[in-house]
Parts: structure tokens; C-alpha cells; sequence
């Protein structure tokens, strides 16, 4: 079978040489964990502080005196809302209000706007977004490669990278310039795996000094894998499991990042959904057995796993689903069809994880 | 994880399980190379003592954080004993592949099928 050209990220030889093991995402070749395991790196998040290379992830960058106009139209959630240095998660939907990536955006400047792609989507949302630019005073740019992106998460994450600041970091949600470690980088307080601490965008050439250096403080380097378990725990939704364009914002929960009266696109179907309510929605479940569930394993009586795992710190087999509204219910048994055997879970409330909840 | 390691007492099957036989009774489990390619293994599902188990069919599953795999009787027989104790300590399958990792355990239907397997010698060969 011909192997596809998998892309490489910065990051490359330093994943090699930190021990990782190496699968394809999103046409990249990326570390899905490293020598000490997942358990050891999805705990280091929890409890420290972790770094994982995002630099797979794309960037679009609009720009022009019609560019809030633009994402206005193009972007579900109301960007007039974004002052400068803010952070805003919105859908990209089509027409249908059908999921085209969910995405995080950064307000630059009163005129220019930083969105942040899903590998996978991130040809194709260029192309949508650019596509849709007519009309508009607005310049859309793929600008993934000018980046490569490190997300330093965990407790510690924010103190760690301070150090190396030459001033204070951004607060949540915010964005902000900052010379990290001698290097130009845009700070963002965001993240995906529930814990505090920043991504960092910066060149190319300057991310693996930046990365050797974490882990010199202590960082511990991140997979995949952990970056999974992590962002499951918490709810976030993935594009491709949790997410696609069968599915509209309403059915997975996600109608706070949508702004009907903006009318972006898509607006006039996601404004139905919510009036009409969804026949299926997206649940978290906690595994009461043993088992574990996983994506594409069926719901008896209707709907589907779309993600599920292990959870290293709850210790259960823990998920997300689409089922039927009337067994969204949190409290709602359902059984699982795990390869034949039947598994019994219970809707749980999202997120599944808190420090609360921990041990 | 421990370090690579297989046992010359035990007997291989290409699909990276060991039997340890003792008096027409059999001890599986996977081998060392089998649990560095699964990764940390979160969830082992054992069969039914009583069932039987045909060589080079699978009897059990374990999944690892990422991946389910079946895994491969190396000799045929009826299930005798279950390793419990790895419902809640999964992990040890990893840490203690030939010991507290072990499966099942099964009285063998023939025990000449044994004269099938691999030694130590070739198995680590195929590796």
C-alpha cells in the first residue's frame, strides 16, 4: 500500500528524540505519545504542567476594514463581541447549519482576526471562508505556515511560561504579543484540556528552542493520546468524532457559540433547531461496568458513541453519544452495544472531569 | 514498563502469546513484545471459566487507551481459572507480562499440541 507524504511539524526531530511514538492526524505525522505513556502525560496535565505540539493545526488570518463584517457572516458566534486581544470559540457552518469545524479566533487588531483550523478541515475551511469573501473590504490568508503552535497546559503551565516572559502572560481568553524566550510569539490563555495555561504561537524556527526549554523546566511532553483522554474528560467536542456535517450545533450542545441574530450562515437552520428542538443531542456517559465504549459503537433503542475511553482519572470508561432527546437526561440509562456485548452506561453531567470530582 | 524480556521456560505462538504447561494444565498470556505494541492496557476482558478455547482463535480482549485486541489462544482447551485480580490492576498485564499478568489458565484438550509452539530461541528470532 503506498504510504501518503505525511506532513512534519517543527517539532519533527525533537519528538524523536523525546521517544515518541509517531501515527498519521490529519495527513501529519504526529507524536501520539512519548517513553512514559499516556497515563504519566494525561497526569502531568492534571496535576503540572504538559506541552503538546498543535502545530498540525491551521491558521487563517482576515484582515481589512470589512473583516468583522466578514466573520460576522462567515463565523457563529458574534464577533463584535471580540475586543482587541480577545478569544472567541465559533462554529463554521453551511447553509444547512450542518458542522464544517468549530474553531477558536483571536482579535488581533480592530482589523485583523486569527482563526484557528482543525488539521483535517483546515484546506477546506480556507477555501469556504475565502470563497465566501466577495463583496467584503477583506483580505483572507492562509497563514499556517507562518506558525508553529505549542499548548502548555496544566496548574503550572502559566507560572512556567512566565518565566521566560518578558512580561506577565494574557488572562483566559485573551490574546497578547509577548517575547517568549528572546522570540517574537502571540500568547494565547486558551487551551483544550480543561486546565489553565497558554498556547503559543510562533515561527517555525524558533518553536524548538522554545520546546526544549519547557522541557528543561519540568514540562512534560504530550501526545495525542493524552490530549484525547484529557479533552474528553472535560466535554470539549472533537471534529470528526463528535462533530460533522450530519450534525448541526443544537444536537451537540454547542448553541452558546451561536449568535441567530448575527445572521451567519447557517443562522436561519440553527434558529429552526433550537425552536424545534433536536432529535438527538450529544450526552457525556460514565460506564457503570466494565467496558469501554468507542466511536461508532451503537446505542440500543437509537443513536451513537462518538468518542469513549478510559478515563485516567476517573477510572471508568467514559464517553460522549448522539442519542434520542427523550434519553438525554442526565441520570438516563443506556446500554451500549460494545462488539456484541452489551454495556450499560448512564448520562452524566458535562464535564464529566472536574478538580471536584478528582479521585 | 519492564524491560524486554522472554522467558526460555515458556512456549511462543506467532501471534505473541505464551502458554506455560504443567501436567496437561496451561497458563496463557501475552508476551512482552505483544504489550509494548498495545500500549498502557486499561481493560481486560476475560472469557467464562468452562468455556473453550480453540488455538489460534482469540478468548479474550484487552484495550489499550487507543485500541481493542483480540487475543489468540496458542493451545486449545477449557477454560479452568480467569486472573481476576485484572479487573482492577489491567496495568499489570504491562508491568508483569509473564507473572501477575497472566490470563487464563486452561486444561488442555491434547497436550501434544504443544510440539506446535515456538521456543524461546525461535520466537525471538521472528520477532
Amino acid at each position: 500500500m503506498p504510504t501518503p507524504t505525511l506532513k512534519r511539524t517543527p517539532l519533527f526531530d525533537a519528538h524523536v528524540a523525546a521517544g515518541a511514538k509517531l501515527v498519521s492526524f490529519g495527513g501529519w505525522e504526529m507524536p501520539v505519545q512519548y517513553s512514559e505513556g499516556i497515563r504519566a502525560e494525561h497526569d502531568a496535565v492534571r496535576d503540572r504542567a504538559g506541552v503538546f505540539d498543535v502545530s498540525h493545526m491551521g491558521q487563517v488570518q482576515t484582515s481589512g476594514p470589512d473583516a468583522e463584517a466578514f466573520l460576522q457572516h462567515v463565523l457563529s458566534n458574534d464577533v463584535a463581541k471580540m475586543g482587541i486581544g480577545g478569544a472567541q470559540y465559533s462554529m463554521l457552518c453551511n447553509e444547512d447549519g450542518g458542522l464544517l469545524d468549530d474553531l477558536f479566533t483571536y482579535r488581533l487588531a480592530p482589523d485583523r482576526f486569527l482563526t484557528v483550523t482543525n488539521a483535517s478541515n483546515h484546506a477546506t475551511d480556507f477555501a469556504w471562508i475565502s470563497e465566501r469573501s466577495e463583496g467584503y473590504d477583506a483580505q483572507v490568508e492562509d497563514v499556517a505556515a507562518q506558525y508553529a503552535m505549542l499548548a502548555v497546559q496544566g496548574p503550572r503551565a502559566r507560572e512556567i511560561v512566565e518565566q521566560i516572559a518578558d512580561s506577565p502572560l494574557p488572562p483566559r481568553m485573551q490574546a497578547a504579543r509577548r517575547i517568549i524566550l528572546g522570540r517574537e510569539a502571540l500568547v494565547c490563555g486558551t487551551g483544550y484540556t480543561g486546565e489553565d495555561g497558554v498556547e503559543l504561537l510562533l515561527a517555525p524556527d524558533d518553536a524548538p528552542a522554545v520546546w526544549e526549554d519547557l522541557l528543561r523546566r519540568g514540562v512534560v511532553p504530550c501526545g495525542l493520546a493524552a490530549r484525547d483522554t484529557l479533552r474528553l474528560e472535560v466535554c470539549y467536542p472533537l471534529y470528526g468524532n463528535d462533530l460533522s456535517t450530519d450534525r448541526n450545533p443544537i444536537e451537540a450542545g454547542l448553541g452558546w457559540a451561536c449568535k441567530d441574530d448575527t445572521g451567519f450562515i447557517g443562522s436561519d437552520a440553527v434558529r429552526r433547531a433550537r425552536q424545534d428542538g433536536p432529535a438527538q443531542k450529544l450526552v457525556a456517559f460514565k460506564i457503570t461496568g466494565p467496558g469501554i465504549a468507542r466511536q461508532g459503537h451503537p446505542v440500543i433503542g437509537g443513536g451513537e458513541v462518538t468518542s469513549g475511553t478510559m478515563s485516567p482519572s476517573l477510572g471508568v470508561g467514559i464517553g460522549m453519544a448522539y442519542v434520542p432527546a427523550e434519553r438525554a437526561a442526565v441520570g438516563e440509562t443506556l446500554e451500549i452495544d460494545v462488539r456484541g456485548t452489551t454495556r450499560t452506561a448512564v448520562v452524566a453531567p458535562k464535564p464529566l472531569y472536574t478538580k471536584e470530582t478528582d479521585g | 514498563m519492564a524491560e524486554a524480556s522472554y522467558p526460555d521456560e515458556l512456549l511462543y505462538h506467532p501471534e505473541h502469546d505464551w502458554a506455560r504447561v504443567d501436567d496437561g494444565v496451561a497458563t496463557f498470556g501475552v508476551t512482552w513484545f505483544a504489550q509494548d505494541a498495545l500500549g498502557e492496557v486499561v481493560f481486560f476482558d476475560p472469557p467464562e471459566v468452562g468455556s473453550s478455547v480453540t488455538a489460534g482463535e482469540f478468548y479474550a480482549e484487552v484495550e489499550s487507551v487507543k485500541a481493542v485486541s483480540e487475543v489468540i489462544a496458542p493451545l486449545s482447551g477449557e477454560i479452568v481459572e480467569v486472573n481476576t485480580a485484572l479487573a482492577d490492576t489491567p496495568e499489570a498485564i504491562n508491568e508483569d507480562p509473564y507473572g501477575e499478568g497472566w490470563m487464563v489458565r486452561v486444561k488442555l484438550a491434547d497436550a501434544s499440541e504443544a510440539e506446535g509452539l515456538m521456543d524461546r530461541d525461535t520466537y525471538v528470532g521472528s520477532l
